[in-house]
């Protein structure tokens, strides 16, 4: 079944968020499915902000940061690198796929890779089944 | 969130950006069915006055206490928006915004799509405001100490302006001298004028300015704090020269027996001794010993220097010293380097003798330079007969940059200008195109066409000593497609000239990251907004000027260099400046103790209350990144304005609307 997948997208705001905005100065294309939602650094994003979102209906959920060593906080997005990988396990464990969270790092440059970032991720998930019925089987 | 929450909705069109793809009319009138909103408009363009004034309006007299805008990038219009509330009397930490251009309209390929879009971030945005809550800000004085970074034309421009409207300075310079390119020049374009003359003034000014500190061979360390407040380490090289001694004579220069090639301000093309000012008009005018080139610090004999020194200034045992400055903010102006010729082996630089950089031209024609003006071969004697001037050496190229680097059309003019004057030879141009944008640039170009110089447009293949004829036996050899003729050509001429572009400098990253400042993919500084803000930085209290931000000509430079002096000392002239109150708070009632928050600050914002074994944020440390939030296991800490039910809600209004447009599709 073609489906259009619901993809929440956690950015921080020094260098993803501005990623995603030097993608749209220079007019990059791509798909509308990834809707964003901006947080001061990758490494406010709690574990459970992540599950809450998959418990709402996400089918995807993005987690881009600062490059290691570019971090507006200096040292948040270590916490980022370390804890999401860790969250990927444990959505293994519970029957989760993990690929379906994403973690990278945008930098504010970075408008082309945002773009292709967003594309890959979402033919990604559109290859996987909707979370819902996952779920709920 | 309050009883009675009146949410404003307000969707700019932006002129077509919005308006042309995203159905602006559709969502206004959708977004007016979310809960809580009392008001959903559409408007050409939100952020002129009559914009703001929509919303003021419906603030002061319909009772709404919440706003959404639903425009472009909030890096580029929240602080418009929120000072539009914060006139007719709402908290600005009320207002929220939905990014439908740069991050919708301007990215999504199709319109039905784009307006879905719209909708949802919207619709996540109203979610979102219902829960915020007001803040207050922070004021935090500023100190009116500024460091500038960097010594060439753009940093002692700077300098200057801040020094002269009466605030102290730090002037810190890597190199033994003020100066920077400039002064490495002979003349600038288009007026011909001395680049020496106009600029060694300026360096004399600033290097005695009561205003100014000098730190030439020095370099900044460490950066902390934070606009108002910084903390800088710098480090000040061991010069080995007792400046409180030395007088300048120049005897220890004249009498060092140790001459070193000197790469860096003759480009290699003269000489210099170990101990040494880069140039005759040096500021400051006290020598640098050059450690790994001494015969004493290397061989242990000689101590020539210490001999001749009639003040007894020379000091082998003087250490580096880190010296600890506050400033409130900070300029920085640290120039580009020249790309390096040798990246493209065709063009023979480096195994070529008579390829020569537009830098060791530049030294070239310099009457103080190493050949004292004069324009030969590389055997230091023979006058070239012909001259080949290869423009865009690096730029203009994707296998090495991309970007135009503004000056070398000019610079390459200016080079035949002289060539001209000095030698009569014949001089050919291979270019692109020529692009001379500025005042009076043009008209240049006219008159060195009117000089008699050929102009081959085409972009040069190879430069070769090997010969396919008499003619071109003993020559350097340019292989050139003429593009206006549409013929190969080879040019047999005596000296080639590589007009090299301006890359960002080795250690721009490095630099950017001790400052915390972003860089493009090019390396060059990145500015808070290209047209509307171009020498502040996303990091408050930290500006850019100059080449460091990107390719710039001389006269952009000094533009920058003063700009950013002036948006320093209309900060100063605040007295005090307004930080975000978006700073963490422990709940202490469920805190465990557990310390897990005090390992993940960055800032050391948070200390452990021993009594009751509980954390607790110092929040003038704290800088609002909430990794401690993320971190917080008993979820015991809040970041305000980013709290968990204001990015819940967030989410879900962006989750349920999609959800609702599947259903529709459904039925």
């Amino acid at each position: 079944m073609m489906y259009e997948p619901k993809i929440i997208g956690f950015l921080c705001n020094w260098c993803s968020y501005r990623g995603a905005d030097t993608a749209g100065m220079a007019r990059l294309k791509y798909p509308p499915n990834v809707k964003i939602v901006r947080v001061p650094c990758s490494g406010r994003i709690s574990p459970e902000l992540v599950l809450r979102t998959f418990r709402e209906g996400a089918d995807g959920v993005m987690v881009l940061g600062c490059h290691i060593g570019d971090c507006h906080y200096a040292t948040g997005n270590h916490r980022t690198a370390k804890r999401m990988p860790v969250l990927r396990n444990l959505l293994a464990y519970s029957g989760i796929d993990p690929e379906r969270l994403y973690i990278n790092w945008v930098s504010a440059a970075e408008g082309e890779k945002f773009a292709t970032v967003i594309q890959q991720f979402t033919e990604k998930i559109r290859a996987l089944p909707p979370f819902a019925e996952v779920i709920h089987e | 969130m309050i009883e009675n929450t009146r949410v404003g909705v307000y969707i700019c069109h932006c002129g077509s950006n919005i308006a042309g793809v995203v159905d602006v009319a559709e969502v206004a009138k959708w977004a007016a069915g979310l809960p809580h909103v009392a008001t959903s408009q559409d408007y050409k363009f939100m952020c002129s006055s009559l914009g703001q004034e929509l919303i003021e309006k419906d603030i002061k007299e319909h009772g709404v206490n919440r706003v959404v805008v639903a425009s472009c990038s909030p890096h580029l219009h929240e602080p418009t928006f929120r000072n539009a509330c914060a006139r007719a009397g709402l908290n600005p930490y009320l207002f929220e915004m939905a990014n439908i251009r740069e991050q919708d309209s301007w990215v999504t390929a199709d319109k039905a799509e784009a307006t879905k879009k719209a909708k949802a971030l919207v619709a996540a945005a109203v979610s979102r405001v219902a829960h915020q809550e007001a803040l207050n800000s922070l004021f935090v004085p500023i100190d009116p100490n500024v460091l500038v970074v960097g010594g060439g034309v753009t940093g002692i421009q700077a300098a200057l302006e801040v020094a002269n409207s009466g605030h102290k300075v730090y002037l810190v310079e890597r190199e033994p001298s003020l100066g920077g390119h400039m002064a490495q020049f002979d003349k600038t374009f288009p007026t011909l004028d001395c680049s020496a003359c106009i600029l060694t003034p300026k360096m004399f000014d600033a290097g005695n300015h009561k205003n100014i500190q000098l730190l030439t061979w020095s370099e900044v360390e460490k950066v902390d704090g934070y606009i108002g407040n910084f903390t800088v380490t710098i480090r000040k090289r061991a010069r080995y020269v007792d400046e409180s001694k030395c007088n300048g004579c120049g005897v220890c220069q004249e009498k060092c027996p140790k001459k070193v090639v000197d790469e860096v301000f003759e480009a290699g093309l003269g000489y210099r001794k170990a101990i040494y000012t880069p140039f005759p008009q040096a500021v400051p005018k006290f020598p640098v010993l050059d450690r790994e080139n001494c015969n004493f610090f290397q061989k242990g004999i000689c101590k020539v220097c210490q001999k001749v020194c009639p003040t007894g200034a020379i000091d082998y045992e003087q250490p580096d010293t880190l010296m600890t400055v506050k400033v409130g903010n900070i300029i920085l102006a640290t120039g580009y380097d020249l790309f390096d010729a040798r990246r493209i082996p065709q063009y023979g630089f480096g195994r070529l003798p008579n390829v020569f950089t537009s830098l060791e031209f530049e030294r070239m024609t310099n009457a103080a330079g190493p050949t004292g003006g004069k324009v030969v071969l590389r055997d230091g004697v023979t006058q070239p007969k012909s001259v080949a001037i290869i423009h865009c050496v690096g730029s203009r190229d994707r296998n090495y940059h991309n970007y135009c680097s503004a000056i070398c059309c000019m610079q390459s003019l200016k080079f035949a200008h002289l060539v001209g004057e000095k030698t009569g030879a014949d001089v050919y141009q291979c270019y692109i195109d020529i692009r001379t944008p500025a005042k009076a640039y043009d008209e240049f170009y006219q008159r060195i066409i009117n000089e008699g110089v050929h102009f081959v447009r085409g972009k040069v293949a190879e430069v070769t000593d090997a010969a396919r004829g008499p003619e071109e036996a003993g020559k350097t050899i340019v292989q050139v497609e003429d593009t206006l003729i549409g013929k190969q050509r080879r040019i047999p001429v005596d000296m080639v000239v590589l007009s090299a572009g301006l890359q960002a400098r080795a250690d721009a990253k490095e630099v950017g990251k001790k400052f915390g400042i972003s860089c493009s993919a090019d390396a060059w500084f990145i500015e808070k907004h290209p047209k509307l803000d171009p020498v502040a930085t996303m990091t408050d209290g930290v500006f850019v000027a100059g080449a460091c931000q990107g390719p710039k000509d001389i006269p952009a430079s000094v533009a920058q260099g003063a700009a950013a002096a002036a948006r320093v000392l209309s900060i100063i002239g605040q007295g005090q400046i307004e930080i975000e109150a978006a700073t963490a708070i422990v709940d202490e009632t469920s805190c465990v103790g557990c310390k897990e928050c005090i390992a993940s600050c960055p800032y050391t914002a948070i200390e452990f209350l021993e009594d009751l074994q509980k954390a607790h944020v110092i929040e003038a440390l704290c800088k609002g990144c909430g990794t401690c939030v993320g971190t917080c296991l008993s979820k015991s800490i809040r970041l305000r304005h980013f709290t968990d039910e204001q990015l819940v809600a967030e989410m879900i209004g962006a989750m349920q609307t999609m959800k609702s447009f599947e259903t529709v599709e459904v039925q």
